[in-house]
């Protein structure tokens, strides 16, 4: 019986590749969402609400509900569940809007 | 982009749209197919990217052999596959072609819009995760049941290690079969409806066996993982500071309301929680197209026998007339491809036609019944407090929505909305459409939503601005 | 005739020009009872961005009666929550080239002299007014009493603080005469309501309700379109749109124009209305319409062509061939006043509308001379005389 999910799919992905959360490294596996990777690590939160500032993450998993908005090198508001991991991404926290003021 | 129109543009690469552009394709017809994903699958049959290198990708899903033989036919197609296509709105001029719309890019974040023009389009664009908000709900842990076999098809990630399912419909079984399987630890399924809906329509139930076999591979996965299924319960609160620690599970009357006493507290750290599926009709309401409120509480879109919609020109196929599932899905694929092809070429439809009408119209009213059975219970709105959130993008509680209609004169979904701005945000009341329905109904049930979103994903304004002139 | 079923007054539409003629009715001792077949807000109102501005209008009834819905507006925000967003924040008329200024001038100079503060803003004191603005524009004139309010909330509380009986998801289908031809109620969906004056709030929907009660009011939908932004940190400042947008709103033509109005909210959108188009109530998408708003709206701050547009809509301005609102007695039917019509500008122009509605019911002298105003002026150049309208009976 499997005992995770990569030995269920009987998966042999390239070598693991690096990206940062939060100044944090992160390992990736290639094929994988900017999500999917901060899930691996035990990351579930990775924005804080506009209003109150608390954590959101990925929540419908298929780039409808938009709470997986995250800053990927820089830019705000992208889907964290749609945007493949690259190497050296730098994920950070989105806070509120995401944009600079 | 090519200047001359395709004969047809398929929008969704799932089972509907596969299945209707690669049948389109036998016809002799050009067929676009635009999907935003980078790969076909759709969400049933979302997959690892090929980088990921999955050698049993058939461990995720249990008809991975109908997908395969799909996919090689669209392969062996001429058909142009569009990925990573956002359609935004579609859009015709008189007599002229159709023209859709997208962004480009994993999240549609390329500056290179495109327009595709069609002579006919078939919509496939599925379905998303219908959620009933309660008390927790917005903390990180707490996932859609879907979204769950979603990063677990696609990414092989799990949220956390042990997981309790909630909520309602045939999803949560799959959902905590999977993850069962691929390690998690499930202790509980909870389902707020009462299974004994089915027996209602035996009919229906006699003539989907592959539907009972479905079901129970589900039972006899989850009996080996020792996973306890609950009926007649829903979490109805979680707990936690800034992640999933634990939930309350509480016992439904017939109608969801949570019985006093019957609370007890599970442990976990995480939750996937969903309450059937949204059918994603907003290209097409935008233009027009009639709907209906389908028995699992729905709004879906009104099909003629060949699945054209309201507006002539505009099939569509698979959720979007009524949940139903990948293999009803395919049957109303290929039944609107051969409806395109018989309006285009004026030959006479294969007599194949009656065949999928028959197949259809029989697992349509399985879906159907099995819709009407877990149609939320007037009684789930008990699950709220005053202080939860129910839009989750602008922090709108279940107090506010309440008192806009109670004191401010609210009295649908739309005026919810601009006296709270409750669906106002980023996923433009997806996630709380229907709770919204319910509540500016001044009760519970399941009321449709009748949001008319015009852009079906935000655009740029630069994108906007650049628009070709005419049309 | 149960008693809870007769009023003083019955006005017929909850959006914001209902509820400030229930508002001010009932300030003036009447009991009200409002009327809307939808939901508060429903309707026209439901659709706008909340503009009060004076900057759009030329010299002539329609400031008059502008410059003392601000005032009112001002007050009202003292008496009413928060929650209605009232931002006294200003207006900026910008013109792109120079050749647009001496016609921005002219129009400030006789703003002026109607009581409006105008000052010109040259070309390098605007950044300092907008630090995100397009270079290289001509110049401004900044409007200081221009102000913004949430709409459909600033309805809602003004509703709320009448004390009117609120009576919603209730059709008007016909009206109750008396012997003379005078108004003694209407019929709805669920019965029969009692009143000796009915006001025609209907907006948008103000000349199918004028001729059900047997008088014509030529009033057709103009439809507009709105962009709303991803949420943003303060962007933009004022109310600001170019030159050309005076001249649209003036202008009677059926085709489609745009003069993008950009402005902030306080929830973080920006708004970008308002294309005018005379389509009938027809909501389906227009690319060309929505193409010009983002174009221009780009084009006065570079800085939103990466912003995101999350949603338009469409809203139809109840639109009268002269422009002008129709506010008073209607000239064939006794007991029925018009308050509708008021384009795109209903919102700032409540206040005052519901004052003089208020003030004709009573018989106390209105705040302006509401002449101008008159439904009667229609009555020759629409070619139904008053008696054929009255002849006319209720669906």
């Amino acid at each position: 019986m499997a005992r995770n999910p990569i030995e269920l799919a009987g998966a042999r992905p390239g070598p693991p590749f690096e990206i940062t959360f939060d100044g944090r490294t992160v390992t990736a596996l290639p094929g994988q969402s900017v999500a999917a990777a901060l899930w691996a690590a035990g990351i579930l939160a990775w924005r804080t609400t506009r209003r109150g500032g608390r954590p959101r993450g990925a929540f419908c998993g298929i780039g409808q509900c938009y709470d997986c908005l995250a800053t990927v090198n820089g830019r705000p508001n992208r889907r964290a569940c749609l945007v493949p991991a690259r190497p050296g991404d730098a994920v950070t926290t989105q806070q509120g809007d995401g944009h600079e003021r | 982009m090519s200047a001359e129109p395709y004969d047809l543009a398929v929008i969704g690469a799932g089972a509907a749209g596969l299945a209707g552009a690669v049948h389109a394709a036998g016809q002799g017809l050009s067929v676009a197919l635009l999907d935003d994903a980078a790969q076909a699958g759709g969400q049933f049959f979302r997959h690892p990217a090929p980088a990921l290198k999955a050698g049993r990708p058939q461990a995720l899903h249990h008809h991975w052999s109908a997908f395969r033989e799909l996919r090689s036919r669209l392969a062996a197609s001429a058909v142009d596959h569009l990925t990573g296509h956002h359609v935004w709105t579609v859009t015709r001029d008189g007599d002229l072609p159709w023209a859709v719309h997208a962004l480009t890019g994993a999240d549609g974040e390329e500056q290179r819009p495109v327009c595709i023009r069609a002579r006919a389009l078939l919509l496939a664009t599925g379905a998303y995760e219908r959620q009933l908000p309660f008390p927790g709900w917005t903390l990180p842990g707490v996932v859609s049941a879907g979204g769950v076999q979603a990063m677990l098809k696609s990414g092989l990630v799990l949220p956390g290690r042990r997981i309790v399912v909630a909520g309602s419909g045939p999803l949560l079984l799959a959902a905590a079969s999977s993850l069962a399987t691929a390690g998690a630890r499930v202790p509980l399924v909870a389902e707020a409806a009462g299974y004994l809906g089915y027996a209602r329509h035996p009919g229906a139930l006699a003539a989907n066996p592959g539907k009972l076999a479905e079901g129970a591979l589900h039972a006899k996965v989850l009996a080996r993982h020792r996973v306890r299924l609950s009926t007649r319960s829903a979490v109805t609160e979680v707990h936690g500071t800034d992640r999933v620690e634990a939930v309350t599970v509480r016992r439904l009357d017939r109608d969801w309301r949570p019985l006093p006493g019957t609370g007890r507290r599970i442990a976990c750290d995480a939750l996937a929680v969903g309450h059937g599926l949204v059918p994603r009709i907003e290209l097409a309401t935008a233009l027009g197209c009639a709907t209906r409120q389908a028995p699992d509480g729905t709004s879906v879109l009104v099909l003629d026998d060949r699945q054209q919609t309201s507006v002539p020109g505009l099939w569509a196929a698979g959720e979007t007339g009524g949940i139903g599932g990948w293999q009803l899905a395919a049957v109303e694929g290929e039944l609107a491809a051969l409806a395109v092809a018989h309006r285009l070429s004026g030959r006479p439809a294969p007599a194949r036609v009656r065949e999928l009408r028959r197949r259809r119209d029989r697992m349509r009213r399985f879906a159907e019944a099995m819709g009407a059975a877990h149609r939320p219970g007037p009684g789930w709105t008990h699950w709220l407090q005053d202080g939860t959130e129910v839009c989750r993008c602008e922090e709108v509680t279940a107090g506010s929505i309440r008192e806009a209609v109670a004191e401010l004169g609210a009295r649908d979904a739309r005026t919810v909305k601009l006296l709270t701005r409750a669906g106002m945000g980023w996923c433009q009341g997806r996630m709380c459409g229907a709770a919204v329905a319910c509540l500016a109904a001044g009760g519970g049930g399941a009321a449709a939503s009748e949001e008319r979103r015009p852009f079906a994903v935000p655009v740029p304004l630069g994108t906007l601005a650049a628009l070709d002139e005419p049309n | 005739m149960s008693t809870t079923d007769s009023s003083d007054v019955i006005v017929i539409g909850a959006g914001v020009v209902g509820a400030a003629c229930a508002y001010y009715a009932a300030r003036h001792g009447l009991s009200v009872t409002v009327l809307d077949r939808g939901a508060v807000a429903g309707g026209t109102t439901g659709a706008g961005e909340g503009n009060l501005l004076v900057s759009d209008k030329e010299p002539g009834p329609e400031l008059e009666l502008a410059l003392i819905s601000l005032a009112l507006w001002r007050e009202l925000s003292e008496a009413l929550p928060p929650e209605i967003e009232y931002e006294p924040k200003g207006g900026l008329v910008v013109a792109s080239a120079p050749e647009g200024l001496p016609a921005l001038r002219k129009l400030a100079a006789g703003q002026r002299a109607a009581g409006v503060k105008a000052e010109e803003i040259p070309p390098e004191r605007l950044p300092g007014l907008e630090p995100h603005l397009a270079p290289g524009l001509a110049g401004g004139v900044h409007y200081p009493q221009d102000a913004q309010v949430q709409p459909a909330l600033a309805a809602a509380h003004l509703l709320r603080a009448s004390g009117a009986r609120l009576r919603l998801g209730e059709e008007v289908t016909g009206f109750l005469k008396g012997a003379s031809g005078e108004l003694k109620g209407v019929r709805t969906s669920k019965g029969a309501l009692h009143a000796p004056y009915v006001v025609n709030a209907a907006g948008a929907w103000g000349g199918e309700l004028a001729r059900l009660a047997g008088a014509t009011l030529p009033l057709l939908p103009r439809r507009g379109f709105v962009l709303v932004t991803e949420p943003l940190p303060q962007l933009v400042r004022h109310k600001v749109y170019s030159a050309e947008y005076v001249a649209d709103v003036a202008s009677g033509s059926a085709e489609l124009q745009t003069s993008a109005v950009v402005e902030g909210t306080p929830a973080g959108p920006v708004l970008i209305g308002a294309s005018r188009e005379q389509v009938g109530f027809d909501r389906s998408l227009s690319t060309a319409a929505l193409r010009r708003l983002a174009a221009q709206a780009v084009a006065l701050f570079p800085v939103l062509a990466r912003v995101r547009a999350m949603r338009t809509y469409a809203g139809f301005r109840p639109y009268l061939p002269d422009h002008l609102p129709a506010i008073g007695h209607d000239p064939t039917v006794p007991g029925l006043l018009h308050a509708c019509g008021h384009e795109g500008a209903g919102i700032g122009l409540a206040p005052a509308t519901g004052l003089v509605i208020a003030r004709l019911v009573t018989g106390d002298k209105p705040p302006l001379d509401p002449g101008p105003f008159g439904p009667g002026r229609f009555a020759g150049a629409s070619g139904t005389s008053g008696t054929s309208g009255r002849a006319s009976t209720p669906r």
